[in-house]
């Protein structure tokens, strides 16, 4: 695009997990199939791309942290990027708050305010009767989206979209419980305990009596996904991302 | 005459000792790494008022908030009465402010009893709560015998110097017309009850009972406020600060470290290496002196109420970490190193430090940095911060992190991922069918 003089309207950071992980590779390309249903222009860095350095920071490291971050920016600049959206709350969270540290200045949105906004602005056409209409969900807030940077409302906005019946567990927005792997927790064991987090939240989300657990960060899809498991609940109980859910009501 | 020689020497004491301790804390604190913090201070001063000043974060939890906003206003208000004590023991005056304020006089002394009653019930609720009820989060392995002990003198006492304020005013009633040294006040309303046990009682007696409660209530204020700089009730003092100096960016911040970005720099040739200035200092968080000012004196204002560590999923599931022991061990650490100074010996060179000592790895590796403490402190502490510099530590000066973080940093530097797949591979998904 670039080459062509064109300049994209975003820039679809797609992370590690959208990347790689098979469960969120799925999120990427639903998240692709409603960007181009609604006629984004769009781009992506492709190979270019590479880890933000985030768990890095988090687990302490801070030199590998600032090297990654350094060249991440250097690519970014390079393209002059100017508006990023990411389907991952810790990359949203580093590239909006830390990066300007650093010299890397975006305008950066979550997915959920990306999707909001195509809605509210009506460039997502709602259908009447999605496949979700009337099912219950509930939505666990993801740290690094609510509390972190107190994006609460624009996930359950889209959720309000597909005319589902959204159920709130008992600990949520602020008080959300985390699903265990911030942090840097998914890239290790969790400590000795009584239980693991995620577990304790899995169930708390059953308790809604929810068919759908809807997510809006890679972590959390894994977690919550293996709390369900552990649970023996993954044939009655959906984990999934908002975007997948905006798709699948959409018929896209 | 005596009694205000008396009260002169008992309020020089208190003054002494408390000077004292004013000054040990300051130098504690100072023990800190600079930071300068004059930004934004219109946003600063609401953090202030509506947090500190006005008991925003509190009011989460609506009945503690009630209860704890009783004490609060009760502290507040009654201390203007403490005024009134101070001048009356200097000039052996009694009720100095009564002819001054006139009619205003018997209302405000209705408030103070009525506060006074207010304090009370709270207080015995609050230690209902903690010692019969039990709730959980007073009762955490870190809430050792001293923990508990300053909980529960702190509760009693409040308790005790309200009743010498109720028996103080039945007696006082009583005296008035008997004696010309008790001025007229008025009905007060709540120790009018109180009289009927005092009455029939010698107006020698009754001075007594009036003056033994004075001097109780303002011995125990004067005592009471010496006493807080040993325990976690400093936070009525210092929450107000803290909460100006707490911190302003999203939660989700974390501080740069600009001598790691000039290494950087330099090392990808983006900028000419700078020879570093001074000694070079430590990566991270090995004991206090390593920590900002402002995060020490955040460990002076926690008043160790564990809603941090009631709200964290580490906690909650059964993990070691607890954010209220790091900040009550970020204090202890501070309160041993200042004793060593001021005793003349080096502070720091015992073999000991914060992260070791006090705090373990197994603690600060255990948190998903979630901020659930940082949003539940209602003086807006961050036990986060602490915890993430301890990780560069481990992290930068040790490499001593868990070996599953060594190899995602391994991973991170060969396949720029956190997971081990090659770099060559990251756009695949756009090959694959959904």
């Amino acid at each position: 695009m670039t080459a062509r003089g064109e300049s994209p309207e975003i820039v679809f950071w797609v992370g590690c997990a959208g990347s790689y992980d098979d469960r969120y590779k799925r999120v990427t390309k639903a998240f692709v199939k409603i960007l181009q249903a609604t006629g984004i222009r769009f781009a992506v860095l492709g190979t270019e791309e590479t880890c933000t350095g985030d768990p890095a920071r988090r687990a302490g490291n801070e030199f590998l942290f600032q090297m990654q971050a350094t060249s991440v920016i250097q690519v970014l600049n390079g393209y002059q990027v100017k508006r990023i959206v990411t389907a991952c709350p810790h990359c949203f969270n580093v590239l909006k708050n830390e990066y300007p540290d650093l010299g890397g200045q975006y305008e950066v949105v979550h997915h959920s305010q990306y999707l909001q906004e195509l809605i509210h602005e009506g460039r997502i056409k709602i259908k009447e009767g999605g496949s979700y209409q009337g099912k219950r969900i509930t939505y666990h807030d993801s740290c690094y989206l609510g509390r972190a940077n107190e994006v609460y409302e624009a996930p359950r906005e889209v959720l309000a979209s597909l005319d589902a019946d959204l159920v709130e567990m008992k600990r949520c927005r602020t008080t959300g419980l985390c699903c265990g792997a911030g942090g840097a927790q998914m890239f290790k064991e969790p400590e000795t305990g009584r239980k693991d987090i995620n577990v304790e939240r899995a169930e708390e989300a059953l308790a809604t009596g929810a068919g759908t657990i809807a997510v809006a960060c890679p972590f959390c899809m894994t977690m919550m996904s293996d709390g369900v498991k552990a649970k023996n609940k993954e044939a009655s109980v959906q984990v999934k991302d908002l975007a997948e859910l905006l798709s699948e009501s959409q018929g896209l | 005459m005596i009694q205000q020689i008396a009260f002169s020497v008992v309020l020089l004491v208190a003054g002494f000792f408390l000077r004292q301790r004013i000054l040990f804390i300051r130098n504690t604190i100072r023990l800190g790494k600079e930071n300068t913090i004059t930004d934004r201070p219109g946003d600063r001063w609401q953090n202030v008022l509506l947090v500190a000043f006005g008991q925003k974060k509190m009011f989460k939890r609506p009945l503690p908030a009630l209860l704890h906003f009783f004490i609060y206003g009760g502290f507040l208000i009654i201390n203007l009465e403490v005024l009134e004590f101070v001048i009356d023991g200097l000039a052996g005056t009694h009720r100095i402010f009564a002819p001054w304020l006139g009619p205003v006089y018997p209302l405000l002394m209705n408030l103070f009893e009525f506060l006074a009653v207010a304090v009370m019930t709270a207080c015995v609720l609050f230690l209902l709560r903690r010692f019969v009820l039990k709730l959980p989060r007073f009762w955490s392995a870190e809430m050792t015998a001293w923990p508990r002990l300053d909980a529960a003198l702190i509760l009693v006492t409040e308790i005790i110097l309200m009743w010498a304020i109720l028996f103080m005013n039945a007696s006082d009633q009583l005296l008035q017309g008997q004696h010309e040294h008790y001025t007229a006040t008025g009905r007060l309303f709540f120790s009018s009850f109180l009289m009927p046990v005092l009455n029939g009682t010698e107006v020698s007696s009754l001075v007594m009972i009036e003056r033994f409660c004075w001097w109780f209530h303002i011995v125990g204020i004067l005592g009471f406020s010496v006493y807080i700089t040993y325990s976690k009730h400093l936070h009525i003092f210092l929450a107000f600060p803290n909460t100006y100096y707490a911190r302003l960016e999203p939660k989700g911040y974390i501080q740069n470290m600009p001598v790691v970005t000039r290494e950087v720099r330099s090392m990808l040739g983006l900028e000419a290496s700078t020879a570093p200035s001074g000694e070079p200092g430590r990566f991270g968080a090995k004991d206090i002196n390593d920590l900002t000012w402002n995060t020490l004196l955040s460990a002076y204002a926690c008043t160790e109420c564990g809603r941090c560590t009631s709200e964290c999923p580490a906690n909650q599931t059964g993990k070691k970490l607890s954010p209220r022991k790091i900040m009550m061990d970020v204090r202890d650490r501070m309160e041993e190193v200042g004793k060593r100074i001021k005793r003349g010996e080096p502070g720091f060179e015992d073999g000991k430090s914060l992260l070791g000592n006090y705090v373990t790895k197994e603690e600060i590796n255990a948190c998903t940095s979630c901020n659930a403490c940082v949003e539940a402190c209602p003086v807006m502490i961050s036990p986060l911060d602490i915890i993430l510099e301890m990780r560069r530590y481990v992290a930068m000066e040790e490499s001593g992190s868990p070996a599953q973080w060594n190899s995602m940093f391994q991973n991170i530097e060969t396949n720029f991922a956190p997971w081990k797949f090659p770099a060559a591979d990251r756009f695949n998904w756009s090959k694959e069918n959904s």
